[in-house]
């Protein structure tokens, strides 16, 4: 046997050994956004923003920041004025703990809310355009901000129960999310980078996607990869695994609106 | 809904070749993919996209089912004089949009 053939047959046998409770993380000096592993044409496409297909979300988002709403014809910036200055840095310390549900609320939720609430208007469905495209140009005042998990004690026991879902044999195949992404980030998964999977770009344009999507689009995309039944859009666990996401991406620049493969 | 990102230098000299950049939001549907229903999912692509230069034609371009959804289009012209750049782009439901840019030619 080659030393190549070997070395497949070795990481095989651990990825589907799976069960790693207590993986070590990611040494924080060996962070790497998923941006670092891509090709110099992707890597270039994202940095450009008249390339940059999410570019045009955010674009998208803009106006709809400006366009009333509800009853009373509110908009966004009715009461919020201009994003570059009220939105700056909120992003980076989603999600949060909301009062009213008594749990953490991702950016996404937070701003159906002020929809439904604030402006009275019907709820925007996870994944539409209209609210990946605010959200996209909500997160992107961000843009080059660290990633700031709020201290709120009250997130705690929340982002403890991301860590053990991270931690935890998913699916048919019995992988963790640590399997790859803690342990095998700097390998490859049938050609393609594992990566790290830090939450900092989203949400992003995928090429395979042909369209922007959310982090919870890529998760479940993660977890039928392990062929896993992936959680509906919402569920708490995708908000509680986004919680450990961004303490892992803690201080790690925002990229929004990324790029990947 | 337009969307429809146009890049075009604010500035030129006269004679001086100018690279215009635009990528604009469509699905480009191919019509070869089956829906979840097993139906053929209808072709919706941007057939011809067409730019003028103070109304006279400078680029036109064909598209086809192979181009990915929301193409990204670059070609350079040379700037002449001050005016108006207009993209315009027409797909299979016969829909017509527009995009453009001012550019200020100045020795
Ligand atoms: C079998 C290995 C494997 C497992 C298990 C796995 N992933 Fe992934 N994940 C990947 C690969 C490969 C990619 C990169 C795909 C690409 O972009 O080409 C990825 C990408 C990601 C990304 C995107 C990072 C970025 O830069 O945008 C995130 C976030 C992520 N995974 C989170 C998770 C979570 C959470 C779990 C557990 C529910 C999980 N993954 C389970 C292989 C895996
Ligand atoms: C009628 C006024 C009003 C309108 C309209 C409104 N909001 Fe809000 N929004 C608020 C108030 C007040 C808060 C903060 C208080 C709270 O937490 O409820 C808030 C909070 C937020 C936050 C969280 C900020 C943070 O620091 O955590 C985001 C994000 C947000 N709004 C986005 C939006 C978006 C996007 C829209 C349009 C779709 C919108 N809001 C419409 C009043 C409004």
């Amino acid at each position: 046997m080659t030393r190549g053939g070997r070395a497949v047959g070795v990481t095989a046998a651990a990825l589907l050994a799976g069960g790693v409770a207590g993986a070590a993380d990611v040494e924080p000096d060996a962070r790497r956004s998923g941006a670092d592993f891509m090709a110099p044409e992707t890597r270039a496409m994202q940095a450009d923003d008249a390339s940059n297909p999410g570019m045009l979300w955010v674009l998208e988002g803009e106006r709809l920041w400006a366009e009333p709403a509800g009853p009373e014809g509110r908009a966004c910036a009715t009461c919020h004025g201009d994003a570059a200055r009220t939105m700056r840095g909120v992003a980076a310390r989603y999600p949060a703990f909301d009062n009213g549900s008594d749990r953490p609320v991702d950016l996404a939720g937070r701003i159906d809310q002020c929809r439904q609430a604030r402006q009275g208007a019907p709820p925007l469905a996870r994944e539409s355009d209209p609210l990946l495209a605010l959200t996209a140009y909500v997160a992107h005042q961000s843009r080059g901000m660290p990633v700031a998990p709020p201290g709120d004690t009250r997130l705690d026991p929340f982002r403890e129960n991301g860590r053990r879902l991270f931690q935890q044999p998913l699916g048919q195949l019995g992988l963790a999310c640590a399997n790859c992404h803690d342990e095998r980030w700097d390998g490859r998964l049938g050609g393609a980078p594992i990566t790290q999977a830090h939450p900092t770009a989203y949400p992003l344009y995928r090429l395979e996607w042909q369209a922007l999507g959310s982090l919870q689009r890529r998760l479940r995309n993660c977890m039928a990869g392990v062929r896993a039944e992936p959680l509906p859009f919402g569920a708490p666990e995708l908000i509680e695994l986004e919680l450990h996401l961004m303490q892992r991406a803690a201080g790690m620049p925002m990229e929004t609106p990324g790029v990947r493969p | 809904m337009t969307r429809a990102l146009v890049n075009a230098p604010k500035t030129a000299r006269p004679g001086e070749v100018i690279e215009i950049r635009a990528m604009i939001a469509h699905p480009m549907e191919t019509g070869y993919r089956i829906g979840p229903n097993g139906a053929p999912i209808p072709r919706h692509i941007i057939r011809r996209l067409v730019c003028t230069y103070d109304g006279a034609e400078v680029f036109a371009a064909d598209l086809y089912p192979a181009m990915s959804a929301n193409p990204y289009i670059a070609f350079s012209m040379v700037a002449t004089a001050s005016g108006t750049i207009a993209l315009a782009w027409t797909d299979d439901h016969g829909a017509t949009q527009t995009a453009t840019a001012e550019i200020t030619v100045a020795g």
